[in-house]
This record gives C-alpha cells, structure tokens and sequence, in this order.
C-alpha cells in the first residue's frame, strides 16, 4: 500500500468547508472546490448547483496530472498553479501540499490578482488542516466502516 | 485509492478500463451510461481526437446504492488505447482501486492484447502496484465477430492467474455490466480487508 486511504472526518470537513466558504467571499469567486489528486471531490462552495462539480473535479485532476507529467519531462518539481482565461469565466487552479487541488472559478467581479493573493492565504491553512487529517488517518485503530460488512451486503448492491 | 467521507458517507473508488487501441473500452462505458438510471449516474466525459479515439480518458461516475448507511460511488475511467499515448495512460492509473482488462478477441489483435497487458503491468509497477494484488478482472470483447480466437487461447494468453472472466459484445452490452459487478464486488471485498490499495 504506497498511499494511506483518503478518508474525510467531520471535524476536518468543517474545518475545510469553512475556509472553503470564506475563499468565495474574500476573492468575489463564484465557485471554489477542493479535489483530490484522484479526482474525488472534497468540498465546495459558491454557485455550485449550475456547475457540474463531479465532472470538473476528474477534469482537474486530470489537467493536473497531464501538468505533473510535463514538469517532470523537464526535471520540475511540479507547476503548482494554472490560470486559464476565458471571455467570462477564469479558473484559476492551484497545487497545495502537492496532495489536494484548490479550485476556483471566477468572473470580471474579481481579478487574478486578488484570487491568488486570498489563494495563498488559504492554501497554507488547508495545507495545516490536511498534514494533520493524514496524521490520523495512519493512527492506529482508525478502521475502515467496511471491516464488518459481509458478502450479502456486497450481493444486496447488485440485486437490482 | 478509495476515498472514505465520513462527512457525507459516501465511499468513492476508482475503476480503470485497460486495453489495446479500439478493443472497445469507450463502448463500455457508453453502454453502461445508456443502460443507468439518470439518478445514479453523472454525465459521461470522453476526452477524444475528432476521430473518436480516446485522447486522455473518458469518465462515468456512477452511484451503485448504500452499504451500511455509506452510499458508494464508483468512477469509471477509460485509457487511451493507441500505443503511443503512454504517458497518458500511466496518470489515469493513479489511485485506481481496480482495474479490467478488455482484450479484443480477434486473432489478429492476440499481439496488441499481449503488448497491452504487460504495458498495463509495467505502467502499475511504475506507481507501486503489483497487478497480482490489485482487484481485477478480463473481458474477452468481440465475441461476436467471425474470426475470433477461442476463449480457452484468450485465457492461456492473457489470464494465467485465473482472475474472473468473461465474454462480451459491448455494442451490445452482452457482457458489460457482469464484467462490471466482478470488479466492483472484488474492491468492496479488498476495502472489507481494511486494503485500499
């Protein structure tokens, strides 16, 4: 197993959601998520019920990788940020903690300049807020829901 | 890697569709998408060349119902194909909870199966991932058409572990959702182990 299980608690989802919440106000964005590098979607905010966040969560992450894959051709790290400008919107996407992808979409009401500057503030508090969720995922005794589950409940899934 | 949210108790991992070029892997997740329920499934995304070849990858997320009060979603991911899109293929098995193999039953593909399942051995070794250990299964696709090998040749071939598998025509669906439910129940299986690759 290279990589510990990704998994979500209350109380860092909360933590998350909040600076989530905030980043749409302080940067005048219309929708701010937060992707995994698998392209599972962790968290969003702003208008999301006219976006298709699952969609744009893979693309993401795909987008993302496609970038990691490039920079490692040219012996880079990784490019941890990506601005892409359409005629109304602009997306502004930005690696944090090499771990997660902290997404945001924007209109003329803000600038470039303002997202990346409130993008750094909160990329460092969700940078905290993820080292200290994989700290307890690797503790001892975090089991997994699934342990229980048995074979009929697996079958009950396809029954229909 | 599958991901647990507690928050919202759901359960997501991912599946990857693997195989030579035009063995059929974008025709089964069309067939699956066109068969789902609008309420369990999302749009279908295929990133593609004017052609219809996959380009990057084509994406289905699907919802399958609840384990023990956890809703559980599955992404299906297709890769491209061609041999020269490599690079691609190694980023699309990043995290994957497993995997299936479409081989394309054709006698004349039996070289492009064999050059893709090794490559898929290659590209998983590459990110840490014995494929002997991750959840996976083979579809024999095709098996409509003339000149196709017999599934016992397919097996020898591209199977000697003896994972599930099974035949299917994937215009037509026969196949594709049995091959689906395999894999599926073999990743809930190695998420009961605590596993998670």
């Amino acid at each position: 197993m290279i990589n510990p299980q990704m998994v979500m608690y209350e109380e860092e989802f909360n933590q998350i959601q909040t600076v989530v919440d905030r980043l749409v106000r302080d940067a005048n964005a219309k929708v701010v998520f937060i992707v995994d590098k698998n392209g599972q979607l962790i968290a969003a905010s702003g208008d999301i019920d006219n976006v298709d966040t699952t969609s744009l969560a893979s693309l993401t992450a795909g987008n993302i990788a496609a970038t990691g894959g490039m920079a490692k051709l040219l012996k880079e790290n990784e490019f941890a940020t990506q601005f892409h400008e359409g005629e109304k919107a602009n997306i502004h996407i930005q690696l944090v903690g090499n771990r997660v992808i902290l997404v945001v979409i924007f209109d003329a009401r803000s600038s470039l300049g303002l997202v990346r500057l409130r993008v750094k503030k909160s990329s460092e508090e969700l940078n905290g807020i993820f080292e200290s969720l994989l700290k307890k995922v690797a503790e001892p005794g975090a089991d997994s829901p699934f342990a229980e589950i048995t074979d009929e409940d697996i079958d009950n899934l396809f029954n229909d | 890697m599958s991901f647990i949210n507690y928050m919202a108790r759901e359960i997501n991992c991912k599946l990857v569709y693997y195989g030579p070029g035009l063995c059929g892997k974008t025709t089964n997740l069309q067939y699956i998408y066109e068969r789902t329920n609008p309420e369990a499934k999302g749009k279908m995304i295929s990133l593609a060349t004017e052609t219809e070849r996959t380009l990057f990858f084509d994406f289905l997320p699907l919802s399958l119902g609840e384990i023990r009060g956890f809703k559980t979603r599955f992404h299906l991911y297709t890769v491209p194909g061609q041999v020269f899109y490599d690079a691609s293929r190694k980023l699309i098995l990043k995290g994957v909870d497993g995997v299936i193999f479409v081989a394309d039953s054709q006698i004349e593909r039996a070289e492009a199966n064999l050059e893709s399942v090794e490559n898929l051995r290659t590209n998983l070794a590459e990110q840490g991932y014995a494929l002997d250990k991750l959840p996976y299964v083979v579809q024999y696709n095709k098996r409509d058409l003339p000149n196709v090998a017999s599934v016992e040749e397919l097996r020898e071939m591209l199977n000697p572990t003896n994972v599930p598998d099974y035949e299917a025509v994937a215009r037509t669906g026969v196949g594709v959702f049995d091959t689906l439910k395999a894999v599926a129940k073999l990743v809930l299986t190695e998420l009961r182990k605590g596993g998670g690759a």
